[in-house]
């Protein structure tokens, strides 16, 4: 661990900067060969940019990176992988109809006299599924696979290319608690071969149980390297949020009894005739926070966009202030002072190729500033986007330039000040800190806490756990489209929220 | 300033590119390319071509604007022929018939036109919206149906009658009051331009305001740029589907107007059809924009007036089709290169106007 020729990675002084945000600054980190190294850190703290980069998919602007003892300039992953670097990515990256052989070997097939030699990649992908204990059919279709073994799938992939250093980018997102376990052993085993394995996570359980170092990353740095039987997931947390940094808490409760929103029964029937959601009942009143947990796919979407009247719901009711809405469009709900940050921002939140300032009027396209009669007020329009960009600090050189060019987080910025102007009634909250720098969260979670003490009703749905927690008045537990329990956010813990989530009953 | 460059960038390289390719086709042919293009352009620019060159443009125009109302929001009306064409046919029966003081009558005439159009056009968002049927196949299909139902109504026991002193057959002659006149618009031409010509420029001006000034256009726009966001901004997407292929209908309605009223009077077996699918051509050449497309008609009509010189010289005049084939497919790639170098250069120009503050990591560590 002392020499560089002791190491299998090293990253020194890595420097990234994007369009108005600061990635990675002044990286360190050195991994030992042959060993699980966990890098933690918060959503956004620049531990994604840091494996781009070390997976050539982007190119630092300073700093130096050495692979087992050597100077790399990585350009492209194919350089990477001419290094014995391999990436698992987050989000499979799988042809879905194509055998878990064919996955394996696309893009570098073995040939034989010009066709493929299936033999000699069967014997090479068995050979490597046994070594390492990733056991899969290798003549099954990807789309008939669960997710647990198209992660090995993308494990082999990487291995049949000859990585002996393997990034995993948060793999345990997607698995549940036996399919972590069985990938944990995976990992160990690679180890035990000598292969080097960085992983990525901001689960501290986990990495305190495989990671034999860890690299705390915090704000686009790496702020300290530890060993896991040296501190407590409570000691890594704190390192990874820092203690100056603002928590979500909210001050004295200022929920009244008027009811803004009652959701009676509502249920979902998907077009294949699955239930999305199941008699989903609940009440938010004016200036409370109704928190929704839930591993995400279990209803979340669809539960916010049948709110919003994006879906059909086959049941049950949805009354806005003591009126049913349950047949009203879209747009007269959001007349009606519905606000929405959506889930997935490009998707449902904007138009890229259109300047910020009709990226304001989305959504309220027939309210004011932004309009007169059947005419668009152009100067209305512009003169309250300026403002949004002021009082949200979007970094923006003006309001002409298009919304694809602004950074995610302010994009968002953008998406929240326009969705809180005009005085809601409720807001239809989804992740609405994802992917945004730690000022601007504080930003933002300020924004709704004065927004709430107005009397503004929040449906919050959030992965972060520690802003569920420290934003909600009360929180229900969604699983498989049912509200299965609630909790008290004054007293739960975070660990209490997760097992609730994956239906372990919780005292409450 | 810039920005307008840029935007010319585009089809200007398209135009060199078929240029270059039809001077490569006219070699290969063993003529001599110097000689057809000087020809042409002598030719193009007397008068009489130059007058055919407005009015051609005129009905390009319409018919583009049509196109181009449906590319806005991602619809492709590619019946803008039928159309056009049945909407000719009904005005000009319906024009055949009336006996109303001038402006009167012609307003009635072209109102025919645009109802025909706006209903044969919604027929195809119908089925889009019902059945899930892709307007581009039922728009096709539909061009299919109105030529059956023209040679079914153009008869002699409906709504044809014999013209005069020819074997070809239209509908009764549109009557003074319902013509409008054309006017010289150069010196030494034998021919008019149409009167029409002003249709053209109300259509395109009612265009431009209603996609940027209006509710209606932002929300069309915005089913554009991206479906599930608009959804998710209120747009009903089933009634934005209907109301813009009514639109892109009703507009199409008009492609046969300055014909019919400025020269044919009367809808017979020869009124021009294929106009539609030159309206697409000139949409994509214009990407859609009113003065873009503007530009684009004129082109086209100028080649397509300025090729009839071509009989003469030997060469084909299908060489012409050929160049302005070469042009949309090349500008439909420039189109997307400069798109793509625009966005990038933008997100560099934030990057930069940003660098010289604090970065937001720092500001928020400082707080």
């Amino acid at each position: 661990m002392d020499s560089a020729k002791a190491s299998a990675v090293e990253l020194r002084g890595i420097t990234k900067t994007f369009p108005g945000v600061v990635a990675n600054r002044d990286v360190q980190i050195l991994v030992r060969p042959a060993t699980v190294h966990a890098i933690v850190g918060e959503n956004g703290a620049g531990k994604s940019t840091l494996m781009k980069i070390l997976y050539g998919m982007q190119e630092p602007d300073e700093g130096t990176i050495s692979i087992e003892g050597t100077p790399a300039t990585l350009r492209s992953p194919a350089d990477a992988i001419a290094r014995g670097i391999g990436m698992v990515h987050q989000h499979f990256q799988l042809a879905d109809n194509f055998t878990v052989i064919e996955n394996i070997i696309l893009g570098s097939e073995p040939t034989k006299g010009g066709r493929i030699d299936f033999a000699e990649a069967r014997a090479r992908i068995s050979d490597l599924g046994q070594r390492y204990g990733l056991d899969v059919d290798p003549d099954a279709r990807v789309e008939d696979l669960g997710v647990g073994d198209r992660q090995r799938v993308e494990i082999l992939k990487v291995l049949y290319r000859g990585a002996r250093i393997l990034i995993l980018d948060e793999p345990t997102a997607v698995l549940v608690p036996h399919e972590v376990d069985e990938l944990f052993s995976a990992l160990r085993e690679l180890k035990a071969q000598g292969l080097t394995v960085l992983f990525i996570s901001h689960k501290l359980d986990e990495v305190l149980s495989v990671a034999d170092d860890i690299t705390v990353m915090r704000q686009g740095t790496t702020v300290a390297s530890v060993v896991p039987h040296e501190v407590t997931a409570r000691q890594l947390a704190e390192l990874m949020v820092g203690s100056e940094l603002p928590s979500p808490q909210t001050s004295e409760s200022t929920v009244t009894d008027i009811e803004v929103l009652k959701v009676t029964d509502l249920t979902l029937t998907g077009a294949d005739g699955r239930q999305l959601l199941a008699s989903v009942s609940f009440v938010i009143h004016r200036g409370e926070v109704l928190g929704i947990a839930g591993v995400e796919g279990n209803g979340q979407a669809e539960l916010v966009e049948t709110i919003m009247g994006m879906r059909t719901p086959s049941g049950g009711r949805i009354m806005l202030n003591a009126e049913d809405i349950t047949p009203w469009s879209t747009r007269r709900r959001r007349e009606a002072g519905v606000g929405f940050i959506p889930e997935d921002r490009i998707r449902q939140g904007l138009l890229l190729e259109a300047p910020i300032w009709e990226n304001r009027m989305l959504g309220h396209q027939t309210e004011e500033p932004n309009v007169k009669g059947f005419r668009i007020d152009r100067a209305g329009a512009r003169a309250d986007t300026e403002r949004i960009v002021r009082e949200y600090d979007v970094r923006t050189p003006g309001i002409d330039v298009m919304a694809s060019a602004l950074s995610g987080g302010n994009q968002q910025k953008l998406i929240v000040g326009r969705e809180m102007s005009g005085e809601p009634v409720l807001l239809i909250a989804a992740h609405p800190t994802r992917g945004v720098d730690v000022g601007a969260q504080a930003a933002i979670w300020d924004q709704l806490r004065v927004a709430r003490a107005k009397g503004l009703a929040v449906l919050l749905i959030s992965a972060d756990l520690d802003e569920l927690i420290g934003l909600s008045d009360s929180l229900q537990v969604l699983l498989r489209g049912q509200l299965i329990a609630t909790a008290d956010p004054a007293t739960v813990t975070p660990e209490q929220l997760g097992s609730a989530m994956t239906g372990v009953k919780v005292a409450s | 300033m810039k920005k307008f460059f840029i935007s010319l960038t585009a089809p200007a390289l398209a135009f060199v590119f078929a240029i270059a390719v039809t001077w490569i086709l006219l070699i290969a042919t063993g003529h001599n390319p110097v000689s057809t293009f000087k020809s042409m352009g002598s030719y193009g620019i007397k008068p009489d071509s130059l007058t055919l060159t407005v009015n051609l443009a005129v009905t390009y125009y319409l018919s583009a604007i049509a196109v181009a109302i449906g590319f806005r929001m991602n619809l492709f009306n590619i019946g803008v022929d039928g159309q056009y064409r049945l909407a000719a046919l009904v005005a000009a029966a319906v024009g055949g018939v009336l006996h109303l003081p001038p402006v009167i009558d012609v307003a009635l005439i072209i109102l025919t036109a645009v109802v025909v159009g706006a209903i044969w056009g919604s027929i195809a968002a119908v089925l889009k919206t019902r059945r899930g049927v892709s307007e581009v196949i039922s728009t096709i299909m539909l061009n299919y149906i109105a030529t059956g139902v023209i040679a079914f109504l153009l008869t002699p026991s409906l709504l044809a009658v014999a013209v005069a002193g020819s074997s070809n057959i239209g509908t009764r002659p549109i009557p003074a009051n319902g013509q409008v006149p054309g006017f010289k618009l150069l010196a030494g031409a034998s021919e008019q331009v149409y009167g029409m010509i002003g249709l053209a420029v109300i259509v395109g001006f009612g265009y431009w305001y209603l996609l940027n000034r209006t509710r209606f256009g932002f929300d069309l726009r915005a089913s554009g740029l991206s479906a599930t966001a608009a959804v998710a901004s209120g747009v009903d997407a089933k009634k934005m589907v209907f109301r813009t292929m009514m639109l892109s209908g009703a507009v199409a309605g008009l492609v046969g107007i300055p014909t019919l009223l400025g020269i044919s009077y009367s809808y017979s077996l020869d009124f021009p059809t294929g106009l539609g699918f030159t309206g697409v051509a000139i949409a994509l050449l214009g990407r859609n924009s009113p003065i873009g497309v503007a530009f684009g008609a004129l082109l086209w009509a100028f080649l397509d007036s300025s090729r009839q010189i071509l009989d003469l010289t030997g060469v084909s005049k299908e060489i012409v089709t050929v160049m302005q084939g070469v042009a949309v497919l090349a500008v439909v790639v420039a189109y997307e290169v400069v798109r793509r170098y625009r966005v990038v250069q933008q997100q560099r120009e934030v990057g930069k106007h940003l660098g010289s503050e604090h970065a937001p990591v720092e500001a928020a560590v400082q707080s």
